[in-house]
C-alpha cells in the first residue's frame, strides 16, 4: 500500500461565533495519496473549505490528527506552517486572488522568489497556456485567464499538493472546463496530488476519487474506475 | 527587482496623492527640525568661533570712575587671568544728510593697538594710529546704515563738545554682536552706533585722565565667577561700581542666548506638531490600505510568506514615505537655513555665519521621522501580521452594526433616504468617521497655528504703543535733575505735555537668583505711561513696594507678597529689601516699577528725575529735536514711533516670515489631508455607490451621499480643529516667550474664521476633484470587485 500524503483522524473544527459554537468538522477520517486527483463535493456549509484550509495549513484543527507525511499539522507552530505552505502546498482560489498591480509574470514571481526549487515563472505560464499573456495585468485578462495565472502561480513552486477551492466557481462552463483541463494537465505532468473542492457534481466525473461531505462529515468516498477527460465534461 | 517590491512601487504610484500629503507633512516637520537645529548649530558655532578668536571677556563691570592704579589690585583677585580697563562715554552723533538724533557709545582701545580682551574684527580699514587723536573705528552696522567708509568723517558731541572724527576703520566686536542702544529693544543701526577710539584721546575728550570707568576681564578656567564678581564689587564700591556681571548677563550675549534657546525649543515643538500629524495620517493610510489589501495579504500568507515578510513589505512603504519626507524636508531645511542665517546676520553682527547641515542632523531627522512613522503604522501592520491566514482569506466578516441611540430615538425618520444613508454610514462607521474628523481637525488646527500670530502681534503692538507708551519722545538726561527741568522742557516749541521719571539700574536678588535690570520710578498714575493689569486696565502704583513684569517675577520665582532684595547700582549703592506688590502682564521687555517718591527716598535724594516722556505736536518735531539736542544735559532722545517701526520690522522679518511659511505649509497640508480623506472615502464607498446606481439611484443622488458625508465630517471637524489649534498655539506661545518680547496668546475671530475657511475650501476642491470619478463609476466593474 502506498504511503498517504495526508492523513486525518477524528478531525474536528469548532468555531465560536458570538455565544454559539459552530461545529464545522465533526470527526473526519481521511487519507490522500500521491498523484491522486480528488474532488470533494458538498453543499455550502458542509465543511469542505474548512477542511481544505486545515490541510493547507491556513487554519488549525480543534482536535484530532492531521498529518502531512510525518509532519503533524495540528500542533505545528506558525513558523512550521508558513514553511509548509511556502514549500509544499499550492493554492487556487475561487476569486483567483491575483495582485492587481502586478503582471501575470510578476504574480507568479511573487511565489517563485521565495520557493526552494521553483520552475521559471515563464515555464509555469507556458504550462497553463498563457505564454503570450505574461505581461498583462489581471484587469486586462478574462476570468479564465486570471484563474490559469493563479494555477501557474500555485504550481510554479512544484508543490507536492495542489489545493483548489471552487476553482471554476466564478467562471462560465466553457472557461471552467479549460481551467480543469489545466489542472488535469498539471496533475498528470507534475504528479501533484490535487484536491478540488466544489459543489459542482459534474466535476466529480474527472476525479480519481470523489469524496462527499455533509455537515462536517465524510458521507461517501468512491474511486472512479474510468475517470473521463475534463474536455468531456459539460454543465 | 523582486515582484513584491514592484507591487510596492505600484501601490505607491496609485496612492500618490495621499502619499504626497503625508510626505508634505513629514517634510514640514523635518524642515522645521533642520532649520531650527541647523540654525542653532550654526549660531552656536559662529558665536563660539567669534568669541574665541576675539577673546570675548568673561566678567564685566561698569563704574563711575576709578584711578588707573586700581587695575593692579584688580589683577590680584584670585581667578582673574587678564584684565583690561577702559573708558566708555555716551556720545551724540550726527551724520551728514540724516536729521534724526543719533546716539552712541565711544569705547577706548589701547593707543594704536588691539585690546587684549574683546578684540575688534576689522572688516575695513585699520585701527587709529597711536598718535591719531581723532581717528575712530565705527561699528559695521552703523557704517552700513549710513554708507560710511574708512576716510569719511562724522561729528560727535562728547561731554558737550563737538568734535569732527575721522573714520579709520569699520569693525565688529564680540561685545556688540547684538547692538542696540540701552533705550531700545531692537537694533537700530541708523540711530545708534558704537565707536572705538585711542584711550588717550578719549581720556582728554571725556575729561577722565588717569582714570577708567569700565573693566573687562577673562578668568582662569578653574575660577569661581561668583567669588570674582563679589571681590570686584567690593573693590569698586568706593568708585561708584554698578555691579560686576558675568558673560551670561552681558546684554548682547543674553539676547543671542535667548534666541538660541528659543530656536531650540521651537526645534522641538514644531516638529512634534508636524510629525504627530504625519504619524496620524500614516496610521490612517496604512490602516486603510491594509484592509483593502487583506485578500492579497491572505494570498501571500497562503503561499508561505511569513508574518514578518508581510510586516516588512508594508514597512517598506512607510520607509519610502519617510525617505521622501526626510529628503524633501532636508532640502527645504537647508535652503531656508541659509535664508535664516542671512536674516540673523542682520540682527547679530558676525563676520559671517557658518551654515551647513551636517550628516548627523540628517541622520537625526531620519531617526526621529522614522520613529514617528513607526509609531503611526505599527498598530495597523501588527494587526495584519497577527491575522491567521484563513481568517484573512475569508471575505471580511461584515462588521456587526447596532442601532445607535440617535437612531433609536427616531431622529433618522425625518431624514431623506440619502441623508439617512449618510447618517447611518457615519453613525455605524464611528471609528473611521472619528479618524477622518481628526484628520480634518488637525489640518484646521495647523491653519490656526499658522495664522494666529499675525493678529496676536498686531494686538501686542497696539497695546504697547497705544495703551502703555502714549508719549512721542523719551528723553534721557545725563544725570539726575530737579523737577524744574520738566517746566523747561514743557516750554520747548511743540512740547504739549511732559512727565518725568527716575530710572536706576538695579540688581534684583531672590534666593540664589539675581537679575540685572532697572527700576522705573514714576508718579502714581502717569498720563503718558500706563501699567496695565490682565484686563488691560491701568493700575496705579502703590505708595511702596515693587511692581514687576510677570515674566521677570516668574524668572526669579517671585510671587506677589514675596520679599526681594534690591541692590541699587548707582550713588551710595544701597541694598534694600522690599516686597513685590503686584505683577503686570507686559509683553515687551521686562522691568520693575515703583513710586518715584519712594525711589528717591531709597536713594537718599530729593525729588529728582533723570528722564521725561514728552507728548509733542507732530508738525514741530524738527524744531523740538533741535531744541532738545542743543541742551547738553540731554543724553538721548528716543522716538517712540520709531521704536514701533523697529519692532514691526523685527516681527515682520522674523516671526511673521516663519509664520507665513508655516501658514503656507498648513494650507498645503490641509488640502492634502482632506483630499486624502475624500479619496479614501470614495474608494471605500465605490462598491456601495455602484450598488446604489444599479438599484436605480441617479448620479446626483449617489454623489450627494459622498459630498454629504464629507460635508458632515468637515463641519464636525471645524470646532475640534479650533480647540486643537488653540492648544498648539498656546504651546507655541510659551515657546516664543522670551525676555525681549512675549507674543500674547490671543486668537482672534478672524484666525478662527481663516481656519474654518481653509478647511471648507480644501473640502470643496477635494470634492470637485473626486466628482468626475463618481460620474464615471463603472457599475459592473465595481460590483465584481471582491471585498
Amino acid at each position: 500500500m502506498t504511503v498517504s500524503v495526508f492523513h486525518t483522524k477524528n478531525l474536528m473544527k469548532v468555531y465560536q461565533v458570538g455565544d454559539r459554537e459552530i461545529h464545522a468538522l465533526r470527526g473526519i477520517d481521511l487519507d490522500l495519496y500521491p498523484k491522486e486527483f480528488v474532488v470533494m463535493l458538498g453543499a455550502s456549509g458542509s465543511g469542505k473549505s474548512t477542511l481544505l484550509n486545515i490541510l493547507g495549513g491556513l487554519d488549525t484543527a480543534s482536535s484530532g490528527e492531521v498529518c502531512y507525511g510525518d509532519q503533524d499539522l495540528v500542533h505545528a507552530s506558525q513558523e512550521i506552517l508558513t514553511n509548509y505552505r511556502r514549500h509544499h502546498v499550492g493554492f487556487v482560489f475561487q476569486f483567483y486572488n491575483l495582485i492587481s498591480s502586478l503582471t501575470a509574470l510578476e504574480n507568479v514571481a511573487v511565489v517563485t522568489e521565495i520557493a526552494k526549487d521553483p520552475m521559471p515563472p515563464e515555464e509555469a505560464l507556458t504550462l497553463v497556456g498563457l505564454a503570450d499573456r505574461m505581461n498583462h495585468f489581471p484587469a486586462q485578462m478574462s476570468g479564465g485567464e486570471q484563474q490559469r495565472v493563479a494555477i501557474a502561480r500555485a504550481v510554479a513552486k512544484r508543490p507536492q499538493v495542489l489545493l483548489c477551492d471552487e476553482p471554476t466557481g466564478s467562471l462560465d462552463s466553457e472557461t471552467g472546463i479549460k481551467v480543469l483541463e489545466t489542472l488535469a494537465k498539471v496533475n498528470r505532468e507534475l504528479g501533484t496530488t490535487t484536491v478540488v473542492i466544489t459543489h459542482n457534481v459534474v466535476i466529480g466525473k474527472m476525479a480519481d476519487r470523489v469524496i462527499r461531505l455533509r455537515d462536517g462529515q465524510v458521507v461517501e468516498s468512491h474511486h472512479n474506475e474510468h475517470p473521463c477527460l475534463a474536455g468531456e465534461l459539460h454543465w | 527587482m523582486r515582484a513584491l517590491n514592484r507591487k510596492l512601487l505600484r501601490d505607491a504610484q496609485s496612492l500618490w496623492a495621499q502619499i504626497s500629503a503625508i510626505v508634505l507633512v513629514l517634510g514640514a516637520g523635518v524642515m522645521t527640525l533642520v532649520v531650527s537645529v541647523g540654525t542653532v548649530d550654526a549660531l552656536k558655532a559662529t558665536q563660539n568661533d567669534f568669541y574665541e578668536s576675539m577673546a570675548f571677556g568673561d566678567v564685566f563691570a561698569d563704574l563711575k570712575r576709578a584711578p588707573n592704579h586700581l587695575s593692579e589690585r584688580l589683577t590680584d583677585i584670585a581667578g582673574v587671568r587678564q584684565i583690561e580697563t577702559r573708558i566708555q562715554a555716551p556720545v551724540r552723533l550726527s551724520v551728514e544728510g540724516f536729521s534724526d538724533p543719533i546716539t552712541g557709545l565711544v569705547v577706548s582701545v589701547p593707543d594704536g593697538q588691539q585690546p587684549n580682551i574683546s578684540r575688534l574684527y576689522l572688516v575695513e580699514g585699520r585701527l587709529p594710529l597711536s598718535n591719531e587723536s581723532l581717528g575712530v573705528v565705527i561699528s559695521d552696522g552703523f557704517a552700513n546704515a549710513h554708507q560710511l567708509h574708512a576716510g569719511d568723517q562724522l561729528s560727535a558731541t562728547i561731554q558737550g563738545k563737538m568734535q569732527t572724527l575721522r573714520i579709520t576703520g569699520i569693525a565688529l566686536s564680540p561685545e556688540f554682536v547684538y547692538q542696540r542702544s540701552p533705550a531700545d529693544l531692537f537694533p537700530d543701526h541708523l540711530r545708534y552706533g558704537v565707536l572705538w577710539m585711542n584711550r588717550q584721546s578719549l581720556e582728554s575728550l571725556y575729561g577722565s585722565e588717569g582714570a577708567f570707568n569700565q573693566i573687562v576681564m577673562t578668568l582662569q578656567s578653574d575660577a569661581s565667577e561668583h567669588a570674582v564678581i563679589d571681590a570686584i564689587d567690593e573693590m569698586l564700591k568706593p568708585y561708584g561700581g554698578r555691579g560686576a556681571y558675568a558673560r551670561e548677563q552681558h546684554m548682547s550675549h543674553r539676547f543671542l542666548s535667548e534666541e538660541i534657546k528659543q530656536l531650540n525649543v521651537m526645534g522641538i515643538v514644531l516638529p512634534i506638531i508636524f510629525l504627530g500629524v504625519a504619524a496620524f495620517l500614516l496610521n490612517v493610510l496604512i490602516g486603510r490600505l491594509l484592509s483593502q489589501q487583506s485578500q492579497d495579504i491572505a494570498m501571500l500568507k497562503a503561499f508561505g510568506y511569513s508574518a514578518w515578510d508581510i510586516g516588512w513589505h508594508y514597512s517598506k512603504l512607510t520607509g519610502l514615505i519617510v525617505m521622501l519626507g526626510v529628503v524633501i524636508g532636508t532640502l527645504l531645511g537647508v535652503w531656508s537655513s541659509e535664508a535664516m542665517a542671512n536674516l540673523y546676520l542682520d540682527f547679530f553682527r558676525f563676520p559671517s555665519m557658518q551654515v551647513g547641515t551636517g550628516p548627523v542632523l540628517v541622520l537625526e531627522a531620519f531617526a526621529i521621522t522614522g520613529t514617528a512613522a513607526f509609531i503611526g503604522t505599527w498598530r495597523a501592520i501588527h494587526r495584519v501580521m497577527r491575522l491567521a491566514p484563513a481568517q484573512a482569506m475569508r471575505p471580511p466578516t461584515p462588521t456587526s452594526f447596532k442601532q445607535g441611540w440617535l437612531e433609536k430615538l427616531g431622529t433618522f425618520k425625518h431624514l431623506s433616504q440619502t441623508q439617512r444613508i449618510i447618517a447611518r454610514n457615519l453613525a455605524r462607521h464611528r471609528f473611521k468617521a472619528t479618524l477622518s474628523v481628526m484628520g480634518i481637525a488637525l489640518s484646521g488646527a495647523l491653519l490656526l497655528v499658522g495664522s494666529y500670530q499675525f493678529a496676536a502681534t498686531d494686538q501686542l503692538l497696539d497695546v504697547q504703543f497705544r495703551l502703555i507708551e502714549k508719549a512721542d519722545l523719551r528723553v534721557v538726561f545725563t544725570e539726575p535733575t530737579s523737577q524744574s527741568a520738566l517746566r523747561e522742557l514743557s516750554q520747548l516749541p511743540g512740547a504739549l505735555h511732559v512727565e518725568g521719571f527716575r530710572q536706576v539700574p538695579i540688581r534684583l536678588i531672590h534666593g540664589h537668583q539675581d537679575y540685572l535690570t532697572s527700576v522705573m520710578g514714576m508718579s502714581k498714575s502717569p498720563k503718558l505711561y500706563a501699567l496695565l493689569n490682565q484686563e488691560r486696565v491701568p493700575v496705579s502704583l502703590p505708595q511702596d513696594g515693587l511692581v514687576l513684569s510677570a515674566y521677570l517675577a516668574e524668572t526669579l520665582n517671585l510671587s506677589i507678597g514675596d520679599g526681594v532684595w534690591v541692590e541699587v547700582l548707582e550713588g551710595e549703592q544701597p541694598i534694600l529689601q522690599t516686597v513685590v506688590v503686584d505683577t503686570i502682564d507686559d509683553w515687551v521687555g521686562v522691568s520693575a516699577y515703583m513710586n518715584q517718591t519712594a525711589l528717591n527716598r531709597w536713594l537718599g535724594e530729593g525729588p529728582v528725575i533723570n528722564g521725561a516722556w514728552v507728548l509733542m505736536n507732530e508738525g514741530d518735531a524738527d524744531s523740538l529735536f533741535a531744541a532738545l539736542w542743543a541742551r547738553p544735559r540731554v543724553a538721548g532722545v528716543g522716538v517712540i514711533h520709531l521704536a514701533e517701526t523697529q519692532i514691526r520690522a523685527f516681527i515682520r522679518d522674523s516671526i511673521l516670515v516663519m509664520m507665513g511659511v508655516l501658514l503656507l505649509m498648513a494650507g498645503g497640508i490641509a488640502f492634502g489631508v482632506i483630499y486624502n480623506n475624500a479619496r479614501l472615502s470614495f474608494s471605500e464607498r465605490a462598491r456601495e455607490m455602484a450598488t446604489l446606481r444599479v438599484l436605480g439611484y441617479t448620479r446626483h443622488e449617489v454623489a450627494s451621499i459622498l459630498v454629504g458625508e464629507i460635508a458632515t465630517l468637515t463641519i464636525i471637524a471645524i470646532p475640534i480643529g479650533w480647540l486643537l489649534g488653540a492648544l498648539m498655539a498656546q504651546a507655541l506661545t510659551q515657546t516664543f516667550s522670551m525676555e525681549i518680547m512675549r507674543i500674547p496668546f490671543i486668537i482672534t475671530k478672524q484666525a478662527y474664521a481663516l481656519s474654518a475657511f481653509g478647511v471648507v475650501l480644501a473640502s470643496l476642491i477635494s470634492v470637485l476633484m473626486i466628482l468626475p470619478r463618481v460620474w464615471r463609476l463603472d457599475m459592473v466593474m465595481s460590483l465584481k470587485t471582491v471585498e
